[in-house]
C-alpha cells in the first residue's frame, strides 16, 4: 500500500509503471523544437470538427487513442480514466471520453491538470485498484482563447509576459509494477496566492506554487535538486521559470541545467512568437508523454521531477479585482527498479 | 517562502519585460496614419465622382468598416494588429474589428444565443461609453446656450 509521508507526498510501495503514452498535438507544435517526438500531428487546428470544443475533444481521443494502442490495449482493458481540460465543466474531457464505457474522473487544475492526474492515477495503479488507469489531459488554442480572452480574429496585442495556450493533449496509461518507467512519490500541492492580479502573467501568478511543494516533496523525500536528472515545470514559461530559478536562490540552491520548463521546451520562443512560452493542460502533457517518457524509457533520463503548475484563476474573479490562486503537483518518475 | 507579498510583486515586476514602446508606438504612429491616408484618398476619389463633402465622408467610413470587415473575416486584420497595435484598434477598422470577430467567432452557437449575444461583448462598452459621453455633452450645451455662454 503507498505510503504518507507528510507535507502532501505519497510515497509509492510497488513502483507502478507507465505501461504506455501517447501524444496529439497541433500544426505548431509540430513545427516546433519536439515536433518529432509527438505520434499525431494535425495540420488542420478544426482536426476535422465542426467547433473548437469539438476539435478539443478529438485531439483527447487521438491521444488516449495512440497511448492504448502502442501498448496493445483497447477501451476494454481500461478501468479508471482521470481526464481533465481548460474548458468550463471540462467539457473537451466529458464529450471527448463520452463514448469510451471507462469509469471517469473529471479534474480540473488548470495547466496542473497532467501532474493531479498522473499522481491519482499512480496512487491508483499502486494500489491495485483496477489494472489499468489512464490520465489525460487537453488544450486547444482556439478553445481557450474564445473562453478565457478574445476571439481569434480579433486584432489585439498580447502582452510579452502572456503565454501561448498550446494545441496538444497527451495520455499516460499506469499499471502494475512490470516496466521502466515508474511513479516513486507523488507530492500533491496546496493552493499558494502571492497577489499577482495580471492574467497575462500566469508565470509569475504560478512560480511561488511550484517552489512550495518541490520544497515540500524535497523534505518528504529527503533529496535536493542535485538527486533528479531533471526537474520539469509545467508551464511557468520565462518569467515563471526565471521566478522560480530566484525564489531557490535565496534559499542558496541552484536550480541549474537540470531545471527546465515544459512551457520553454514544446515551442520556440523567439520564431514562434509565443511571447513567455507555452501553456495549457496540454503543454506539460505532450512534452511528457512525448518527449520525457520516451527518454527514460530508453535510459537516457532516470529521475525526473514533474511539475505541473496550475493557475486557478477565474476571469470573472479577476474582473471582480481578486488575485489569483495557483497550484502544483509534483510526481516522481524514476527508471530505477529500486523499490 | 521568505518573501512577502509586496516583496514578491516586486520581484516579478522586476523579471516580467515590459512591453516594447519603441517599437510599438512608431508601428501604431505609421499604420493608424497609413489607414488614414487610405480614408483621405477615397474621400477624395468619392468626391472627384461627384459626391458632396458630407456624403463623402459618410461612403469613406462605409467603405473602411467593409474593408476592415473582410480582412477580419480573412484572418488578415489580426496580424497586422499584431504589430499595429493602436494603430489599427483606434482607427474607425478597429471598432470594425471588434464587432466582427465576435460574430464570426461565436456563430457556432447558432444566431442568437452566439451571434446575436455577443456581437457587442467587445465595442458594447465602446458604444455604452461613447453614447453616455454624448449625453453628458448635449447637457453641458443645453445649459451654456440657455446662460447664452454660447
Amino acid at each position: 500500500m503507498s505510503v504518507y509521508t507528510k507535507n502532501g507526498t505519497v510515497i509509492m510501495e510497488n513502483l507502478p509503471s507507465v505501461v504506455s503514452f501517447g501524444t496529439a498535438v497541433g500544426r505548431m507544435e509540430g513545427e516546433g523544437p519536439l515536433g518529432s517526438c509527438f505520434d499525431y500531428v494535425d495540420d488542420s487546428p478544426d482536426f476535422g470538427e465542426s467547433t473548437w470544443e469539438k476539435a478539443e475533444s478529438r485531439l483527447q481521443q487521438l491521444a488516449f487513442g495512440q497511448a492504448l494502442s502502442k501498448g496493445g490495449l483497447s477501451e476494454s482493458d481500461i478501468d479508471f480514466m482521470f481526464a481533465g481540460d481548460l474548458l468550463n465543466q471540462c467539457a473537451a474531457s466529458g464529450y471527448g471520453m463520452r463514448d469510451n464505457g471507462v469509469s471517469f474522473f473529471g479534474l480540473y487544475g488548470a495547466c496542473s491538470t497532467m501532474a493531479e492526474s498522473l499522481a491519482l492515477a499512480a496512487i491508483f495503479a499502486d494500489n491495485g485498484i483496477g489494472q489499468y488507469t489512464a490520465a489525460v489531459t487537453s488544450s486547444h488554442f482556439c478553445s481557450a482563447e474564445r473562453q478565457f480572452r478574445f476571439p481569434e480574429n480579433y486584432g489585439g496585442q498580447r502582452t510579452p509576459t502572456s503565454q501561448w495556450t498550446a494545441t496538444a493533449s497527451g495520455c499516460a496509461i499506469l499499471g502494475a509494477h512490470y516496466e521502466a518507467p515508474y511513479i516513486k512519490a507523488v507530492t500533491v500541492g496546496n493552493i499558494t496566492d502571492m497577489g499577482i492580479k495580471d492574467a497575462n502573467n500566469m508565470g509569475a501568478a504560478m512560480a511561488p506554487a511550484a517552489y512550495a511543494t518541490l520544497k515540500c516533496h524535497f523534505a518528504a523525500a529527503h533529496s535536493s535538486p542535485a538527486d533528479y536528472d531533471l526537474i520539469l515545470t509545467g508551464d511557468l514559461g520565462y518569467v515563471g521559470s526565471e521566478l522560480l530559478r530566484d525564489l531557490f536562490l535565496q534559499d542558496g540552491i541552484t536550480l541549474g541545467d537540470s531545471y527546465n520548463d515544459c512551457g520553454l521546451m514544446l515551442f520556440d520562443r523567439e520564431k514562434q512568437d509565443v511571447h513567455a512560452g507555452g501553456s495549457g493542460c496540454g503543454c506539460s502533457a505532450a512534452v511528457l508523454c512525448g518527449h520525457i517518457l520516451p527518454r527514460m524509457r530508453k535510459g537516457e533520463l532516470r529521475n525526473v521531477l514533474f511539475t505541473a503548475t496550475g493557475a486557478l484563476m477565474s476571469t470573472t474573479l479577476v474582473q471582480q479585482g481578486e488575485s489569483i490562486p495557483a497550484i502544483a503537483h509534483c510526481v516522481h518518475i524514476t527508471a530505477s527498479d529500486g523499490r | 517562502m521568505k518573501l512577502t507579498k509586496n516583496e514578491y510583486g516586486r520581484l516579478a515586476k522586476l523579471r516580467s519585460p515590459n512591453s516594447k514602446i519603441y517599437r510599438n508606438v512608431p508601428m501604431a504612429f505609421l499604420v493608424g496614419g497609413l489607414i488614414c491616408v487610405v480614408g483621405q484618398v477615397l474621400t477624395e476619389l468619392y468626391k472627384a465622382a461627384g459626391a458632396e463633402e458630407e456624403l463623402a465622408g459618410t461612403l469613406t467610413s462605409v467603405s473602411l468598416v467593409a474593408l476592415s470587415a473582410v480582412l477580419t473575416g480573412m484572418g488578415l486584420y489580426s496580424r497586422l494588429a499584431k504589430y499595429a497595435g493602436a494603430g489599427t484598434l483606434v482607427p474607425i477598422t478597429g471598432f470594425a474589428n471588434a464587432v466582427v470577430s465576435p460574430a464570426l467567432e461565436f456563430r457556432t452557437e447558432g444566431y442568437v444565443p452566439g451571434v446575436g449575444a455577443k456581437i457587442f461583448t467587445i465595442a458594447g462598452p465602446v458604444i455604452v461609453y461613447g453614447l453616455a459621453a454624448s449625453a453628458v455633452y448635449g447637457v453641458i450645451l443645453f445649459i451654456a446656450q440657455m446662460s447664452g455662454a454660447v
